[in-house]
């Protein structure tokens, strides 16, 4: 500043703004060419945005998604899974009885003995699924991965698969919505569910909302995983603890399974 | 109530003209925003304009049943370059990008009524019908700012749009 100010006015303008046009010529020039060696400012936008990266392998069918849910551990009252699901899926944070309901916990009382338990309820990711046997359209479906899905494009709102449904996992969106999240489109006039966090998944995501915010709270009671490989956290505890299927009498085969219910 | 304000609103309107309307024909111009500066479309305009519709469609049934993400047709990636600088958004103003076109060719798209309009974490969708005269009050507030050479009236001000 010094500099400029001893210096005639026109010069001091001329000579300012000619270095300040060279420096953010450079500085241009270097964020778009290199930011680090090999990438470009253009390619970590796009990366940010995946579209660079390149198309993922998509759902592996050697994998079944499940969840093991321990009754014993989930507190009555607790609802941190409910408001995680609510939050990464943009469903209603203050539902209302016509809200679409992914995930809900269940108070269960066993009447001969007063023995109560609590556990959240949500799609059962059945291997068998009789949402998927009666869809009209072909919107339900079942992935590769074993995760049981509604294609939006083609629901057409029967709710069918509602009926169908042993574990009322299925809701049906009554009301236009305005508030989606880019990585789970939500709409009027199609029935939806827990999708077990597919876009996490997909993205390489070990864990779902659910679970994590079980586990981030301390309580543990969310174990989600790979009912396939024998070496995941999931298929370990299952095979050392007891474990029931909700209606396992339908032989639905599902991917969640619940510790500490039933004998 | 509603349809008394609009009138009132388009009667200002009009009434401010400096030229007869007829002179530019009587639907507006779509107004194509460009993309976000140093991006690169995955195709030609020409080739995207008639084809991006099969590119998204193909692309959806691989992404829902197939779990394939990332791949070159994308519409998150559409509204990641396209989203107006102004509003953020592909569909909130009426020459926002995905709207300005659909509407001059009155093609009515379904895709916001589930997907997001923005690039960020959340989104809305005025293309939803918000109110009973929302559409009717959108289609008129286009035509007046093409016929005003301006944007003389922000949808927020109708009634029945929400912002």
């Amino acid at each position: 500043m010094n500099e400029r100010a001893d210096r005639p006015g026109a010069d001091a303008g001329a000579a300012g703004s000619s270095r300040r046009g060279f420096l953010g010529v450079a500085a241009a020039g270097l964020a778009g060419v290199m930011v680090a060696p090999g990438i470009r400012l253009i390619e970590v936008a796009q990366a940010a945005t995946g579209a660079a990266a390149g198309p993922t392998a998509g759902a592996n069918p050697k994998v079944r998604w499940g969840l093991l849910i321990d009754t014993t551990k989930c507190a009555s009252g607790c609802t941190d899974c409910v408001d995680a699901c609510n939050t990464e899926n943009g469903l209603d944070p203050r539902p209302t009885p016509t809200s679409a309901q992914w995930i809900r916990k269940i108070e269960i009382k066993e009447l001969r003995t007063g023995r109560t338990s609590s556990a959240p309820m949500m799609c059962q990711h059945c291997a068998s699924p009789p949402c998927v046997d009666v869809c009209p359209t072909g919107a339900s479906f079942k992935r590769a991965d074993g995760i049981v899905l509604v294609d939006r494009h083609t629901c057409i709102g029967c709710r069918y698969c509602m009926m169908a449904c042993p574990y009322k996992a299925r809701s049906f969106v009554h009301e236009p919505l305005t508030d989606q999240k880019p990585d789970v489109p939500r709409g009027k006039g199609c029935v939806e569910s827990c999708t077990l966090c597919v876009h996490r998944i997909d993205a390489g995501g070990k864990t779902t909302a659910c679970a994590e915010a079980c586990t981030k709270a301390g309580h543990g009671a969310i174990v989600f995983g790979d009912l396939n490989d024998p070496a995941s956290e999931i298929s370990q505890r299952l095979r050392e603890v007891a474990s029931v299927q909700l209606r396992a009498d339908l032989r639905l085969d599902t991917g969640v399974r619940y510790q500490g219910l039933g004998a | 109530m509603t349809w008394g304000r609009v009138l009132a609103i388009s009667a200002l309107v009009l009434a401010s003209l400096p030229a007869p309307a007829q002179e530019r024909g009587r639907t507006p111009k779509p107004v194509i925003e460009p993309a976000k500066a140093g991006t690169q479309c995955i195709a030609d305009p020409a080739t995207m304009r008639r084809e991006h519709p099969r590119m998204l469609e193909h692309q959806r049934d691989e992404t829902v049943h197939g779990g394939i993400r990332g791949a070159k047709a994308s519409l998150k990636a559409c509204i990641a370059c396209h989203a107006s600088p102004a509003t953020n958004s592909v569909t909130a103003a009426e020459t926002n990008f995905c709207i300005s076109c659909h509407s001059y060719t009155a093609v009515r798209i379904d895709c916001f009524e589930c997907h997001a309009t923005k690039p960020g974490p959340t989104a809305f969708h005025p293309i939803v019908p918000a109110g009973p005269q929302a559409g009717a009050a959108m289609r008129l507030a286009a035509q007046a700012r093409q016929l005003n050479g301006a944007a003389t009236i922000a949808p927020a001000d109708l009634p029945g749009v929400k912002p």
